[in-house]
C-alpha cells in the first residue's frame, strides 16, 4: 500500500511541475544556505585553531613590569624585573614543561644588495619547543651556542624571503646592525598570529648573544618576557598560582604589593577566541535556518493550495472507503517527498558552492559529515511538519462535503 | 415544513424481507450466519440489508436546527432493487448519504449488514464503504489523473491488495462493464456513458452486496441511461442490492420497490410495475409528487408521512 501511495504522490506532484519544482527550491535554497554557511563558519573556527595552535599549546607569557621615571610610565616589559634565573626557577616548578626567556626587539638586517627589518628574538633553545615551532631546513642553535653567545641566527620564513629572494638562507651570513651572523636553519612556516601579526617575519638568535651583542642590557640577565609552557591545559591553573607565588617570593613582594611583571594566559585567549567564532557560526547558522523555514512555509502553503484543489478527490477516496489515517498519509508523503528531494538537490548545491568557494578563494571552508546529517534530518522534520497540519486537514474533510466541492 | 405525522398505519415499510427474489439463497444464507443467536427481530435485521428506524437528521443553521429526514423507517432485503424518488429538498440525498455512511443521522437506528452504524468508529465506517457498499455518483467522480485501471483498481488499495492482483480485478471488471480496451485510457478520453461504466466496474471491484447510486443516469441521455440501468438490471439479478436515487420516472421503473421521499418523510413504499409488463403505466405514487403545487412549491400539503 505505501508502494502505491508513493507512486500516486509522485504521479500528483508530476501532475504540477512547476509548482512542485517552486515549493522544492525553497528547500534547496534552506539546506543549501544551511550547509555553504556551516561550512563557512566551521572554516573559520578550523582557521582559529590553526593560528591558536601555532601559538603554542598551554602558553603561559610572563612579561616584565613597568619603571616609572620623572612621571612618566614605561608600560609593561619596561622594567628589567624578570630574569633568565627566574625562567630557571619557573623550569624546576611541577607541571611545567618548558620555558623560554625572550629578549624582544627589532633589527635590520643586511643581506647583499638587501636590507629588511624584523622582529628579533634573543631566546634559548627550548624556545622551539615551547612555540612547537620546527626548523624546515638546516638545524636549530644549542646550548653550546647560548654559553658561548656566538652570532648564529635562525630565519622565518617571510624575513627569509625578503633577505634571500630563492636563495637558500642556510650557511649565509647577514648583518645584524653591525655584527656578522650565520643563518643556520630556516623556520617552518607559521602563518599568521591570533591579532593578525606575520609570525614568520622573525629572526630567532641566542639569548646571551642578543643581549651582550645587539641590543645591549643595563641589568645582567634581564630579559622582556618568559614563555612558559604547561604540560597540561588542566594543570595551568595549578601552574599559574605557583608561577606567582615563586615570582613574588624571588622578588621579595610583601603581601599587598602589586606583581611586579605581568601574566598572560594564551589558552584563555584562544578560548575566548574560539568561542567568538563558535558564536559566529552559530549565528550563521540560525540566518540560514531561517531561510530553511521559510521553505517550510512555502510547503506548507502549497500543500493547503494543494488540499483545497483535490478536495473531491479526497471525496471520493473517502466514499470509496479509505479511511482518515490514508489520505493523512499520501498528503504527508507529498510534503516529506519534495523536503527530501529538495534536501538532496540543496545538499549538493551547499556542499558544490563549498567546494568552489576554497577553489575560487583563500577562504577555508570545511563540509562536516554531522553538518550534512543535521541539515537532512532538518529537512525531513521540516518536511513532516509543515506537512502535518494539511494532511489532517485533508483527512478530516467531511466526505459529503467534499463530494459536493466543485 | 409541515408535513403532518399522522399515524396512517400502512404495513408497508419496515417489514423485513418482504420481497425477497429468487436466486440470491447464497446471500441469505451468509448472513443468517453472521447473526448471533438471539431473538426473532435480531433474526430480522441480519435478514435486511438495510434497516433503518426512527431516522432523524437534522442540520443546524442560524435559525435553529432544520430537520431534513424527520423519522423515517426503512427496511430493505438482500436482493432488492429499491428506487428511491422524490424532490430535491425531500431529504432523499441527505437518506443516501447516511446509508452510505458518509453522514451520521441525528437520531435513530441504521443497521447495516447487521451492524449498528451508530456503534461504528471511523476506520470502520470506511471499511464498510470499501467491502459492503459500492457507490455510484451521478458526476461519475473518477480520479481524472488516473487511467481507468487504476481509477478501478482504487478500492483495492485501501484493501491492502498487492498490485498484480489489483491489476488483474480491475481488468477483469473493466471487462465486465464491456471497457476492457480500454485500461490504460484516462477518463476525459471516453464518453460519458463508458466513464458511469467504468464508476459502475469500481464500485463492483470489491464485490459489495449493496450498490448505491445517486442518480446514476442524470447525466446521461435517455439512450445510455438505459443501458446503464441494463447494467444495472444484470447486477442485480446476480443478488446485489440495489438502492438507486432518481427523478426519472422511466429509471425508477428498473426497480422492484420504488420509495418516495417528500419533507423528509417516505409518503410512498410499494412494487414497482415492472416495465416488462406496462411500460406506459405511470409510476406508483400519491399525491402527484412530481407536480408542484402552485402556492406552496413542492410543499406536498394533504401528504402524510408512513408509519
Amino acid at each position: 500500500m505505501l508502494a502505491a501511495m508513493l507512486g500516486e504522490a509522485w504521479h500528483a506532484m508530476g501532475a504540477n511541475r512547476l509548482r512542485t519544482f517552486l515549493t522544492m527550491l525553497g528547500m534547496v535554497i534552506g539546506v543549501g544556505a544551511v550547509v555553504l554557511m556551516m561550512a563557512v563558519g566551521q572554516g573559520a573556527q578550523y582557521a582559529v585553531s590553526q593560528s591558536i595552535s601555532s601559538m603554542g599549546s598551554n602558553l603561559f607569557i610572563l612579561i616584565s613590569g613597568s619603571t616609572t621615571s620623572g612621571g612618566v610610565r614605561s608600560g609593561s616589559g619596561g622594567a628589567p624585573t624578570l630574569t633568565v634565573a627566574d625562567a630557571d626557577a619557573i623550569a624546576e616548578l611541577p607541571g611545567v614543561r618548558a620555558v623560554a626567556p625572550v629578549h624582544t626587539g627589532r633589527t635590520q638586517m643586511v643581506y647583499g644588495p638587501n636590507n629588511w627589518s624584523s622582529s628579533t628574538y634573543g631566546t634559548t633553545p627550548s624556545y622551539l619547543d615551547v612555540r612547537s615551532w620546527s626548523v624546515a631546513s638546516g638545524y636549530p642553535f644549542t646550548d653550546s651556542d647560548l654559553r658561548s653567545a656566538t652570532r648564529v641566527a635562525l630565519i622565518g620564513k617571510t624575513a627569509a624571503k625578503n633577505l634571500f629572494g630563492d636563495e637558500d638562507p642556510v650557511g649565509k651570513t647577514i648583518r645584524v646592525g653591525q655584527s656578522p651572523f650565520v643563518i643556520l636553519g630556516v623556520l617552518g612556516a607559521k602563518g599568521q598570529s591570533l591579532d593578525g601579526r606575520d609570525q614568520d617575519d622573525t629572526l630567532l638568535i641566542p639569548l646571551t648573544t642578543a643581549q651582550r651583542k645587539v641590543y645591549g642590557t643595563p641589568f645582567q640577565g634581564a630579559v622582556r618576557m618568559i614563555m612558559v609552557q604547561a604540560e597540561t591545559a588542566a594543570g595551568m591553573p595549578a601552574v599559574e598560582k605557583s608561577m606567582v607565588s615563586l615570582l613574588r617570593q624571588r622578588h621579595r613582594l610583601r603581601e599587598g604589593m602589586d606583581n611586579d611583571f605581568y601574566l598572560r594566559n594564551l589558552a584563555e585567549a584562544a578560548d575566548s577566541a574560539a568561542e567568538t567564532t563558535r558564536t559566529m557560526s552559530l549565528l550563521l547558522g540560525a540566518i540560514a535556518s531561517v531561510s530553511l523555514l521559510v521553505g517550510g512555509i512555502g510547503i506548507m502553503n502549497i500543500m493547503l493550495v494543494s488540499v483545497t484543489e483535490r478536495t473531491r478527490e479526497i471525496g471520493i477516496r473517502l466514499a470509496i472507503g479509505s479511511r482518515e489515517r490514508d489520505i493523512m498519509l499520501q498528503f504527508l508523503l507529498e510534503a516529506i517527498i519534495i523536503s527530501v528531494v529538495g534536501c538532496f538537490i540543496g545538499l549538493a548545491l551547499g556542499v558544490g558552492g563549498a567546494l568552489l568557494a576554497n577553489y575560487l578563494t583563500d577562504a577555508m571552508v570545511v563540509i562536516s559529515g554531522s553538518s550534512v546529517l543535521v541539515a537532512f534530518g532538518v529537512a525531513a522534520s521540516v518536511g513532516v511538519f509543515f506537512g502535518f497540519y494539511p494532511a489532517r486537514k485533508a483527512a478530516r474533510l467531511d466526505p459529503i462535503e467534499a463530494l459536493r466541492y466543485q | 415544513m409541515g408535513g403532518a405525522l399522522s399515524p396512517d398505519a400502512l404495513p408497508l415499510a419496515g417489514a423485513p424481507a418482504r420481497s425477497v427474489p429468487a436466486g440470491i439463497g447464497g446471500i441469505a444464507a451468509q448472513s443468517v450466519e453472521k447473526r448471533d443467536a438471539g431473538s426473532l427481530r435480531e433474526a430480522h435485521f441480519s435478514q435486511s440489508v438495510i434497516r433503518v428506524e426512527g431516522l432523524h437528521k437534522s442540520y443546524d443553521t442560524p435559525a435553529g436546527p432544520f430537520p431534513v429526514l424527520k423519522d423515517v423507517d426503512l427496511s430493505i432485503a438482500p436482493g432488492e432493487f429499491v428506487a428511491v424518488m422524490g424532490p430535491s429538498g425531500s431529504g432523499k440525498s441527505t437518506f443516501m448519504n447516511i446509508l452510505g455512511c458518509l453522514d451520521r443521522p441525528s437520531a435513530g437506528h441504521y443497521v447495516l449488514d447487521g451492524r449498528s452504524v451508530a456503534e461504528l468508529s471511523k476506520d470502520e465506517l470506511a471499511l464498510l464503504r470499501n467491502r459492503t457498499i459500492g457507490f455510484v455518483f451521478q458526476g461519475f467522480n473518477l480520479l481524472p489523473r488516473m487511467n481507468l485501471e487504476d481509477n478501478v483498481a482504487l478500492p483495492l488499495v485501501y484493501y491492502g491488495v498487492e498490485r498484480e492482483e489489483r491489476r488483474a480485478r480491475a481488468r477483469k471488471m473493466l471487462q465486465r462493464v464491456g471497457l476492457g480496451n480500454y485500461a490504460k485510457s484516462l477518463p476525459n478520453r471516453i464518453s460519458g456513458g463508458q466513464q458511469q461504466r467504468v464508476a459502475i466496474a469500481r464500485a463492483l471491484v470489491n464485490q459489495p452486496r449493496l450498490i448505491l447510486a445517486d442518480e446514476p443516469t442524470g447525466n446521461l441521455d435517455s439512450h445510455t441511461g438505459e443501458e446503464i440501468m441494463a447494467l444495472f438490471d444484470e447486477l442485480n439479478r446476480e443478488g446485489i442490492t440495489i438502492v438507486l436515487v432518481t427523478h426519472e420516472a422511466d429509471i425508477a421503473r428498473h426497480a422492484r420497490r420504488q420509495v418516495s421521499f417528500l419533507d423528509g418523510c417516505i409518503v410512498q413504499d410499494g412494487p414497482t410495475e415492472h416495465h416488462d409488463d406496462n411500460p406506459s403505466r405511470p409510476p406508483l405514487v400519491r399525491g402527484g409528487v412530481e407536480t408542484p403545487s402552485p402556492d406552496k412549491g413542492r410543499d406536498g400539503e394533504g401528504l402524510e408521512c408512513l408509519e
